[in-house]
Parts: structure tokens; C-alpha cells; sequence
């Protein structure tokens, strides 16, 4: 595989060359990795790097956690049934919910459901965009136009009503749900990597394959997708708290995750019904669904100057 | 004789993540009323931001030291409102890409007018009128009509005659040409230094004309100055440097000037590749590409040295010669 | 321009009749009907309910006379709400939702592009970096959660003095009933037109005919408002589009937390109870007000950028 970098055409882009020791051998400058570059740029950014770490210890609580809980998110404790404060000798660690469910064991799931939708989702929105982008750029002429042009009408319709319309149709089914939402994300993805992949085309490299015999599918897997793989990973890493959002949007109004199970939308809309005698119903979930979206914008946004250097 | 505009010792650097660049390093130069002062280099040797500082537009990373007198007044450290005061109306530039220097949104006669509207208080009739004469002036056919077009409807030769119109509106003392002709093709360069030599012979100003042509400069200019690496180089008028060329840079760039009364594209090709700004080479910055390197010019930066007709250039083998 | 509208008009139409069709057919999919319930109905009756919405035809005879009924201004009978017919529910809906999008949008744009421009003027100050943050915020924490916070500050917590605001119903529109709603719906437009404003702002700076400007010796107010606004205008302009599909739905939270009589919050109750008329009828009229919004920016477009108009 080509580990070429990703080779900013703008006039005068490249011409400040980060790192004034590494430039001592002026020879080096042109074989350096970007990733590395890019990793390095990222270290830098506090903003981002604290909420990778986050993101990666919510994640592993989630996930881990449920199982050094004493409750179960569905289990019900027929001595408290309603709503109450933390309490250590109950195993409440959070209180409870007004069924007398275990509030922390709540959270936990909701946040399995978000980090799940997130992967998921937008993967199937990464295949598909990315599938349609690139064939679309490389193919160019009437299979682009046709492409675009879908693309184009689709963004032109409110696609969350088609996805609620989905989730009436195919009863709210969690598996469908993300099919649908990745559905819906791949849009921006395909429009991103066309447009990355129209500035590649005509690259020497591919250039080359191409005079070397490679056909049309080798070269749209073997050089435009790595190369394009910078851009996408700052999308992906920005798609994630959309569809996590979307999620929570969807439980939020009951259309979204079905009882018992539950998602931090369904929380908050929980919550909200008690927020008069129990505003931690309503305030951990939000601020645990607020905390993610944080750092996914954060370190999307870390990303993208790490791997863009106009910007800096 | 009295200069004009006298740049002296201007240094202008840019801060970037990467550390600290400078662009222009120790620049004097200066130009007197009717006169044209051609100022040539390779690409990114500072030539735009030298008069950049002058016009007061570097870029908010940029730090400038210094002075850069117009009569008495320091541009350099000016306010942006007294600067505001000579811009367009005592010194005005014409920018290397016409394409792109004109407002998209406005109309062609609103963008000539709004000059003399900032700055001699004339109403929008006179505005237009004198925006009408201009453009006739600038030979521009059908003028009348191009004052209600906007930018895109002209070709790319217009635009630049609608550039060198709109510095011309207040009849400056001093304007600054950055590369007019490098954005157009060959015809319409000949047709827009024509207008510049009629401009330069009618209005009197003093005219700095940027480029990397030195065949445009043999056309126009009466002096010339060479930049390297953000430095002046050599210096001195049109004859000598063309008949004498001490610098091995100017003489590589002349050399790739095939016939000097003859406008052409010249491309500048001398061995080797054109200078790290962040990362000079020792001693003189031409010294990796100078085919008569010896061990001083690696050790040691020659100074810009005058020399008995005027002429000056920073060279130790130049000044070798001259001492002997 | 005409011809550039016109060409506009000829995509908006087939747009809008594909959705129609997908929304049609995808509801007519649906396993099982809008009259199961709990306790199944005896089938005679079932058949009668059928017969009398139509359900019993073919499907093309169906989706045919539905285009005919649209056609009129008629989108069916509601299946739950039985007494009503989808326009009249849209026709009581509607003005509710468009009164509170059209003042949350026009509060988004008057306090977003002046603290954009703002930002941008000022970039890299603090109070840059504040106004930013604040827009981050504004742009990350989703309606559904400020809503609620929104409803517990004022409704509860402040419940007992002049801060207090009405966290539940409509109240036939009178004021104090809509400020939570306009503002739970305005704060991401805010942010959103802040950020996009700023970001266009500081990048027509940077171009050429802006310094051109400067070098005239303008004033820099002057340089701003003249040469620079207009242009920087243009992607604020492009972001109304996308900004009414999610006008549409932040109509469905905050009608749903605020309990407000609108379409949104009808589209919810409709997706819930599989009211299949209801739901479609919605989707249809929010299709359209897309579509339609689409062309007004358009138009807008044409307007700010001359090259547009020649094309
Ligand atoms: N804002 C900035 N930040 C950092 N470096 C800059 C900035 N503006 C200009 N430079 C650098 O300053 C150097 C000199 O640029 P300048 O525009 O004066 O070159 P030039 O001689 O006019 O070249 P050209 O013939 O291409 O116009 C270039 O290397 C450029 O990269
Ligand atoms: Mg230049």
C-alpha cells in the first residue's frame, strides 16, 4: 500500500515546513510521514487530547462498568419503587428512577446504546459515502453527474421525517434504527471524498497504475481510498456525535431505543416528567450526552487541523 | 534630487507556528518624483511585501522595523487612519492578480468612484464622470458602459487596465506596479506596459515596478534593484546593470533574458533551488547556486557596498574585483 | 435570473413528487394497520374502518386518488383523531410552528451575525474565544436537553419570582407562553450563523479585492461593510436551507416539551399512534417548505453573487 502523503496542491501550502530541527537535512522534508506530522500536531492540542482520554475512559465505564454494578438497568427494586437520592447501602450509588430502577445501571446502558449507534452507524454511513464518493470522483462524466445529482435532491428533503417514517413502518427496531441514520449520514461523506478524490485523479501516481495496467477498482482501493483516508478520518470522528445525537433524538420522542432498554434520549425524556422532585434525573444524562458531544466536536476538530495545515 | 518614497532598513519577518520567518531583511531603497525603479527577484524574494509594509497591508502575523518615509511622513509606524489619508490618494498599488482584486459584488464605476468620493469629497456625478475619463484614459473601449458592469463580465486585461485606473483616480506621487503583467497573456503584457510607459511619462509620479522579468524592467524601468532571499543584492540604473552585471545572481538572471529589447517570457532558470526562508544557507544566501563560490561566501554575508557610479551590490567577489 | 429560477422550479417539482411517493408507498409497507390495537377489533368491523378510509381498494387506486386528493389541498382523513381531517389539523398546526421557526430564525440572525462579525473583527481575542465557546455550546447541547433545563430553571426553580415563565401550553399564543420555546429553538441557529459568520468573515478578509479596498485608503468600517459583508454573506445565506429541515424538526421537541398545538408535535403524536395520513401529510408539507425555502435562497444567492445571475 502506498503510504504516500497526502500532498496539499495549494500554491504555497507546503512551503512552511513545521519543525525547524527535522529541517536540517533538507532531504527529509520530502519523505516525511504526514501521520506523523499530524500525530505530533494533535499532542499539541490539549483541548483535543483530554477529550480523547475522556471519550476513552466513558467508554470503557460503560462498557465495563454494568458488570460492578450491583443492579441491572431493567431490574426493578420492589422495596423502593420510586424515585430516591444515592444510597450506598442499597446499591443505589446514583438513587433511583420513579419505577425504583437503579439510576447508575440506567446511565450506563444509555451510554452502550450511544458509543454502539455512534460505531455503527457510521460505519455503514463510511461504506456508503465513501463507496459512492469515490466511484463518483474517479468515474467522473455521466455516472458522477447521476451520483451528484441524487445526492443533491436527497439533501434537499428532510430526511429525519423519512427516518421516523422508517422507525413507524419497520417498528422501531434497534438494529434498523442505525441502518437508517447511517442512511441518512452518508450524504456530506460523499461529497467530501469526490471532491478529494477529483483532486487526486490526475496525480502522477495514480497516473502511473493506471499506465501499468491497474484496473479502475484496484486503483479506487489501492491509492484514492488511502489517500483520502485523512479527510474521511476527521468526518468520521465529526459524524459520530450526529448520530449519537440523532439517537438520543429519536428516544427522546419514543420513537428511538424501546423500554427496558434505554438510551440517554430516553433519560432525558424521563427525566423531564420527574425534574420537579428529582432534577438528577434529568441533569446526569444530559450531562453525560452533553460531555460526549463535547469531546467529539473537540476532537474532530483537533483532527482536522492536525491534518489540514492551512489552518494553523 | 529629492526622493519620494525612501524605504530604509526595512526588515519585515512573520511569526508561524513553525518558528519565525523573515521575509525582507535590511531593505533600503528609494524612488524620486519621474522616476521608475524596477524591482526584480525570484519568486517569494520579498518583493511584494517590502512595498506590502509601505501600503500598510501586511498580513496581522507580520512585525516590520524600520522606516519607510513618504515625504515626511512615517508610514511605518502610522496609524491606519492617517494611513488611510495617503492610501489610494498620494501612493496607490496595482496588485498581480486582476482576477481576483476587484470587489465581485460591485459595479465597475462604484469601485472607481468610492476613490474619489474617501477622498476628495466629490459627489457621485463627478464620481462617475471622472471613473468615465479614467477608463478612457486607460483606453478601455466603451467605457460608459463598463462603469455598470461588474468584474467578471471583463476580460482579464481589462481588469488590470481597470486596476491601473482605479490607482491612477487621485494621480498619486507614487505608484507601485506588483507583477501588472504576469496573470496575462503575452499581447495584453505588451498592450499594459505600453500604458504604464504613458502613464509614468504623463503624470510625473515615481513608479516602482515589481517584477521577475528583467526584460520588462529594460522596457521601463530607469533604475533597477535585485532581491535575494529577502536581501537587495545589486543595485544600480538600467544601463549599467545591463551592461555590467557584477552580481553572479543578476548576471544568471540576465543571462536567461535572451534579448533585452524585446518583451518576453522569460523564465528564470539558474542551477539549484531558491532558498529556505527558515532555513538560509551560512554567509551569503546565494553561495549553494553561485558558480564562483569561494570559502568566504560560506563563512561570511558580503554587505551591500556602493561603488563609484552608483552602483552597489553585495558580493565579495565584486568587491574583490573593484579593490583591485 | 428567470431562466436560472425556472431551471430551479423543474428540480424542486420531481423532488417533491418523489417524496410523495416513498412517504406513500413505505407507509402502505407497514406491517400491520393503524386500527390494531391492543384488543383486536371484530373483523366486520375492521372491514367497515377499512372500506371507510379507502384500504380496502387496490394500492394504485389508493395512491392515485391520495396525488388527486393533494392535489386539492385534501391530505385524508386522520386515522387516530377521528373527527378531523389531516388539513384541518395541519391548517391549526401550521401557523403555531411557522410563527415560532420564523421568530427563532429571525432572532438567530440578528444576534448571530453581529456577534460573528464580531468575533471575526476581533479574531483571536478574548472575546473571540468567548463568543466561540458559547457558540460551541450552543451548537453541541442539543434542544432536547436545554429545553427541559430551560423549563426547570424557569418553571421550577424560579418559579416564585418575576423570572417565572409558563413551561407548559400554548395559551392561544400569548407571549410569555412562546419565549422558552423561540429561545430553545433559536440558540444552535444562533450559534450556527455566529460560527459560520465569523468563519466567512476572517476568509473575505483574506482575499484580494479586500486589500484592493484598503489600499484605496477606505475607511476599515467602510472596507467591511462595502467590500467584505456581501460576499460574506453568501454561506450564511446557504446555511437557511439546511437551517429549515432543522427548524422542522427542533419544532418537534420543543412542541413536544413545551406542549405546544403544533405540527410537530402532531408528526410525533402521529408516529407514535402509526396515524399513516397524519404522518405523511406532515412529511409532504415539511418537504415542501424545504423545497420551497430552497428556492428563496436561490434567489438570494443570485443576488449576492452577480456571477450567478448570468448563468
Ligand atoms: N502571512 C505570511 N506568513 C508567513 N509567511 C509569509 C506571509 N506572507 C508572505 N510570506 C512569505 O514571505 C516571503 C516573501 O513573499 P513575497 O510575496 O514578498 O514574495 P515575492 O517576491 O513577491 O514573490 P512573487 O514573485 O511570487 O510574488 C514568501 O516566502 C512568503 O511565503
Ligand atoms: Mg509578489
Amino acid at each position: 500500500m502506498s503510504d504516500a502523503p497526502i500532498r496539499d496542491s495549494r500554491p504555497g501550502a507546503n512551503l512552511s515546513v513545521p519543525n525547524a530541527a527535522a529541517l536540517d537535512k533538507a532531504a527529509d522534508v520530502e519523505g516525511r510521514s504526514l501521520w506523523q506530522d499530524a500525530f505530533r500536531r494533535l499532542q499539541a492540542n490539549r483541548a483535543a487530547m483530554i477529550s480523547a482520554i475522556v471519550l476513552i475512559v466513558m467508554a470503557f465505564v460503560c462498557f465495563v462498568g454494568p458488570v460492578l454494578v450491583p443492579w441491572s438497568y431493567e431490574e426493578i427494586d420492589w422495596d423502593i419503587l420510586e424515585a430516591t437520592p444515592p444510597n450506598f447501602d442499597t446499591g443505589h450509588y446514583l438513587g433511583t428512577d420513579s419505577l425504583g430502577r437503579d439510576l447508575l445501571a440506567r446511565i450506563l446502558q444509555g451510554g452502550q446504546v450511544s458509543f454502539l449507534v455512534g460505531i455503527l452507524a457510521t460505519s455503514v454511513a463510511l461504506v456508503i459515502g465513501v463507496t459512492v464518493g469515490a466511484t463518483a470522483g474517479f468515474m467522473g462524466g455521466r455516472v458522477d453527474q447521476v451520483l451528484m445529482r441524487f445526492v443533491d435532491v436527497m439533501y434537499a428533503v428532510p430526511l429525519m421525517f423519512f427516518i421516523i417514517i422508517l422507525m413507524v413502518v419497520f417498528g422501531r427496531n434497534f438494529y434498523l434504527m442505525f441502518l437508517a441514520i447511517g442512511f441518512v449520514e452518508w450524504l456530506t461523506m460523499s461529497r467530501i471524498v469526490r471532491g478529494q478524490t477529483l483532486t487526486l485523479k490526475n496525480k502522477e501516481f495514480i497516473e502511473a497504475a493506471r499506465a501499468s495496467g491497474g484496473s479502475t477498482a484496484s486503483i479506487i482501493a489501492r491509492h484514492i481510498i488511502p489517500n483520502v483516508l485523512g479527510v474521511v478520518i476527521v468526518y468520521v470522528t465529526l459524524t459520530i456525535p450526529q448520530v449519537i445525537l440523532l439517537e438520543s433524538f429519536l428516544s427522546f420522542l419514543g420513537l428511538g431505543v424501546q423500554p427496558p432498554m434505554t438510551s440517554w434520549g430516553a433519560l432525558i425524556a424521563e427525566g423531564a416528567q420527574e425534574m420537579e422532585i428529582t432534577p438528577r434525573t434529568l441533569i446526569l444524562p444530559a450531562v453525560c450526552l452533553s460531555t460526549t458531544l463535547f469531546c467529539f466536536n473537540f476532537l474532530g476538530d483537533g483532527l482536522r487541523d492536525a491534518l489540514d495545515p492551512k489552518d494553523r | 534630487m529629492t526622493s519620494v518614497l525612501e524605504i530604509d532598513k526595512l526588515t519585515v519577518s512573520f511569526s508561524t507556528p513553525d518558528g519565525a520567518v523573515e521575509a525582507v531583511t535590511d531593505v533600503s531603497l528609494s524612488v524620486e518624483a519621474g522616476e521608475c525603479l524596477g524591482l526584480v527577484g525570484e519568486s517569494g524574494s520579498g518583493k511584494s511585501q517590502t512595498f506590502m509594509a509601505a501600503m500598510g497591508l501586511l498580513a496581522d502575523n507580520a512585525t516590520a522595523n524600520g522606516h519607510i518615509r513618504l515625504d515626511s511622513m512615517d508610514l511605518l509606524s502610522a496609524s491606519e487612519k492617517k494611513l488611510n489619508t495617503v492610501r489610494g490618494e498620494r501612493i496607490a498599488m496595482i496588485f498581480q492578480d486582476p482576477m481576483t482584486s476587484l470587489t465581485p459584488h460591485m459595479k465597475i464605476g462604484r469601485q472607481l468612484a468610492e476613490v474619489l468620493i474617501e477622498h476628495q469629497g466629490v459627489d457621485k456625478e463627478t464620481g462617475r464622470r471622472r471613473s468615465r475619463e479614467m477608463l478612457d484614459r486607460v483606453h478601455i473601449p466603451e467605457a460608459e458602459r463598463r462603469l455598470d458592469m461588474y468584474p467578471h463580465e471583463l476580460s482579464g486585461g481589462l481588469r488590470q487596465r481597470v486596476m491601473i485606473a482605479m490607482a491612477l483616480m487621485c494621480e498619486p506621487e507614487v505608484i507601485i506596479a506588483d507583477e501588472p503583467t504576469t496573470a496575462l497573456d503575452v499581447t495584453v503584457q505588451a498592450q499594459i506596459l505600453d500604458l504604464l510607459t504613458e502613464v509614468k511619462d504623463d503624470l510625473g509620479a515615481a513608479i516602482v515596478l515589481i517584477t521577475h522579468d528583467l526584460g520588462v524592467v529594460a522596457g521601463l524601468a530607469d533604475r533597477v534593484a535585485v532581491m535575494y532571499a529577502g536581501r537587495i543584492v545589486e543595485q544600480g540604473t538600467v544601463a549599467d546593470i545591463f551592461a555590467a552585471p557584477t552580481h553572479p545572481y543578476t548576471q544568471g538572471l540576465l543571462a536567461c533574458t535572451p534579448r533585452l529589447d524585446v518583451e518576453t517570457e522569460a523564465l528564470v532558470t539558474i542551477a539549484g533551488q531558491p532558498p529556505n526562508l527558515q532555513n538560509l544557507p551560512s554567509g551569503c544566501s546565494f553561495h549553494p547556486r553561485c558558480p564562483h563560490v569561494f570559502d568566504r561566501c560560506k563563512a561570511e554575508r558580503p554587505s551591500l557596498e556602493n561603488l563609484s557610479n552608483g552602483q552597489a551590490k553585495a558580493c565579495f567577489r565584486a568587491a574583490q574585483e573593484a579593490a583591485e | 435570473m428567470w431562466a436560472y429560477f425556472t431551471r430551479r422550479l423543474f428540480i424542486a417539482i420531481p423532488t417533491l413528487w418523489v417524496v410523495i411517493t416513498v412517504a406513500f408507498f413505505l407507509m402502505r409497507l407497514a406491517p400491520g394497520g393503524p386500527f390494531d390495537q391492543e384488543a383486536p377489533l371484530p373483523p366486520e368491523i375492521m372491514a367497515n374502518l377499512k372500506a371507510a378510509y379507502g384500504l380496502d381498494q387496490p394500492l394504485w387506486w389508493q395512491y392515485v386518488n391520495y396525488l388527486g386528493n393533494l392535489l386539492q389541498g385534501d391530505f385524508g382523513p386522520s386515522f387516530k383523531y377521528k373527527d378531523f381531517s389531516v388539513t384541518e389539523l395541519i391548517g391549526q398546526g401550521f401557523p403555531v410552528s411557522i410563527q415560532n421557526g420564523a421568530a427563532a430564525l429571525f432572532i438567530a440572525v440578528l444576534i448571530g451575525i453581529p456577534l460573528g462579525a464580531m468575533a471575526a473583527l476581533r479574531q483571536n481575542s478574548g472575546a473571540d474565544h468567548a463568543a466561540m465557546t458559547v457558540a460551541m455550546t450552543g451548537i453541541v447541547i442539543p434542544n432536547f436537553v436545554v429545553g427541559p433545563l430551560l423549563a426547570l430553571i424557569f418553571g421550577i426553580w424560579l418559579r416564585d419570582t418575576m423570572f417565572a415563565l409558563p413551561v407548559a401550553g400554548w395559551n392561544n399564543g400569548a407571549l410569555p407562553n412562546r419565549i422558552l420555546p423561540v429561545i430553545c429553538l433559536a440558540l444552535p441557529f444562533i450559534a450556527y450563523i455566529a460560527r459560520i459568520t465569523r468563519a466567512s468573515l476572517i476568509e473575505t478578509l483574506r482575499t484580494n479585492y479586500v486589500r484592493t479596498a484598503r489600499a484605496k485608503g477606505l475607511p476599515f468600517r467602510m472596507v467591511v461593510l462595502r467590500h467584505a459583508f456581501k460576499s460574506a454573506m453568501i454561506p450564511v445565506v446557504t446555511y437557511l436551507g439546511p437551517a429549515t429541515v432543522f427548524l422542522l424538526t427542533g419544532s418537534m421537541v420543543i412542541e413536544t416539551i413545551f406542549g405546544l398545538p403544533g405540527i410537530g408535535r402532531y408528526f410525533v403524536q402521529g408516529a407514535l399512534n402509526r396515524d399513516y395520513t397524519l404522518v405523511m401529510g406532515v412529511t409532504i408539507l415539511a418537504a415542501s417548505l424545504v423545497i420551497f425555502l430552497n428556492l428563496l435562497v436561490d434567489m438570494a444567492y443570485a443576488w449576492l453573487d452577480p456571477k450567478v445571475r448570468y448563468e
